[in-house]
């Protein structure tokens, strides 16, 4: 008996969509949900606030994360276009660079988190400190979720590709979603947090 | 939707594109924010620009531009949800219930923090 997952290459004649596509995006739109209760709330505790520091974070360096992480959008959607193409070997290139451009960005988060703890800027110190860690801290958790998806598909979620090429293409697209969604998540927060 | 080889090419022309414009706009963000204008102003100046940066990401990177109806669908209560969420910090400034309204404090209060 054929017990297949149905609708990972075809399109649901309903929805004209694969079942995993329409799944990540309705993950993403809990996502948005997520991350949007959180901005709600750096404007509540910002508009209930005395006052808001500016300038306690280090600009050079988020602006260099920023920009890893625009790179490493780059590099996903450049692994999926390659699958596409066929080139299985560019396709390893591009998503080694993507895991290998995340965990950059994490390292210098470290190094971020590291220089706040060693001048005792805690979670407790103040509010927008509170906000900071929470929203930087949930989005690390991403980079991390994102790097092991990618990690698995750079090792033992390779060897789909020889079964079901297709399959595999659309896991990395949905991967890529996931991604580009995590780069987005950044784009505001970085200005929210870095520069207002 | 695109499958063939030589459409892709074509939108990794695209891809490459929206990766220089977010460089740049990365870039006028940084440059913008030195030039401390009043914070209304700086925070809708980022703002917009966030969201066109946001928005090339979605449309391009994600294949927003072209998608099917369901996604489109899923988004508009996404961004329903996303509006109300965003209007709930004016519903508690509004909400006085427990809160003095009109304290005459004195002005040296303020500075105590």
């Amino acid at each position: 008996m054929d017990m297949n997952i149905p609708y990972t290459v075809e399109e649901r004649p309903d929805s004209g969509l694969t079942n995993g596509k329409l799944g990540i995006w309705l993950f993403l739109a809990s996502e948005v949900m997520l991350f949007g209760a959180l901005f709600s709330t750096y404007i509540i505790l910002r508009m209930g606030a005395p006052e808001w520091p500016h300038g306690e974070l280090n600009v050079p360096l988020g602006t260099i994360n920023t920009i890893i992480l625009i790179g490493s959008s780059m590099t996903m959607v450049m692994a999926w276009a390659s699958l596409k193409m066929h080139d299985w070997s560019k396709h390893r290139l591009y998503l080694i660079a993507t895991v290998v451009l995340a965990l950059v960005f994490l390292v210098n988060k470290y190094f971020e988190y590291a220089a706040h703890f060693a001048s005792g800027e805690l979670p407790a110190k103040s509010t927008f400190l509170a906000i900071y860690f929470t929203l930087t801290g949930l989005h690390g958790l991403h980079i991390l979720g994102g790097i092991a998806v990618m990690g698995y598909f750079i090792g033992p979620g390779a060897k789909l590709y020889r079964k079901n090429p297709e399959q595999f293409t659309n896991r990395i697209e949905y991967t890529g979603l996931y991604w580009h969604f995590v780069d987005l998540v950044w784009i505001f927060l970085f200005p929210v947090l870095y520069l207002l | 939707m695109h499958s063939d080889p030589e459409s892709i090419r074509k939108s990794v022309r695209s891809y490459i594109a929206v990766f220089v414009l977010l460089m740049i706009f990365t870039v006028i963000t940084v440059a913008v924010s030195r030039f401390h204008f009043g914070v209304p102003i700086a925070i809708t100046v980022a703002l917009i620009i966030a969201s066109i940066k946001g928005s090339m990401v979605a449309t391009v990177f994600m294949h927003l531009s072209y998608e099917r109806k369901w996604i489109y669908g899923a988004l508009i209560l996404t961004g329903l949800g996303f509006l109300i969420l965003m209007s709930v910090p004016s519903f508690t400034m509004m909400d006085h219930i427990g809160t003095p309204i009109h304290v005459e404090a004195p002005a040296s209060a303020h500075g105590g923090h």
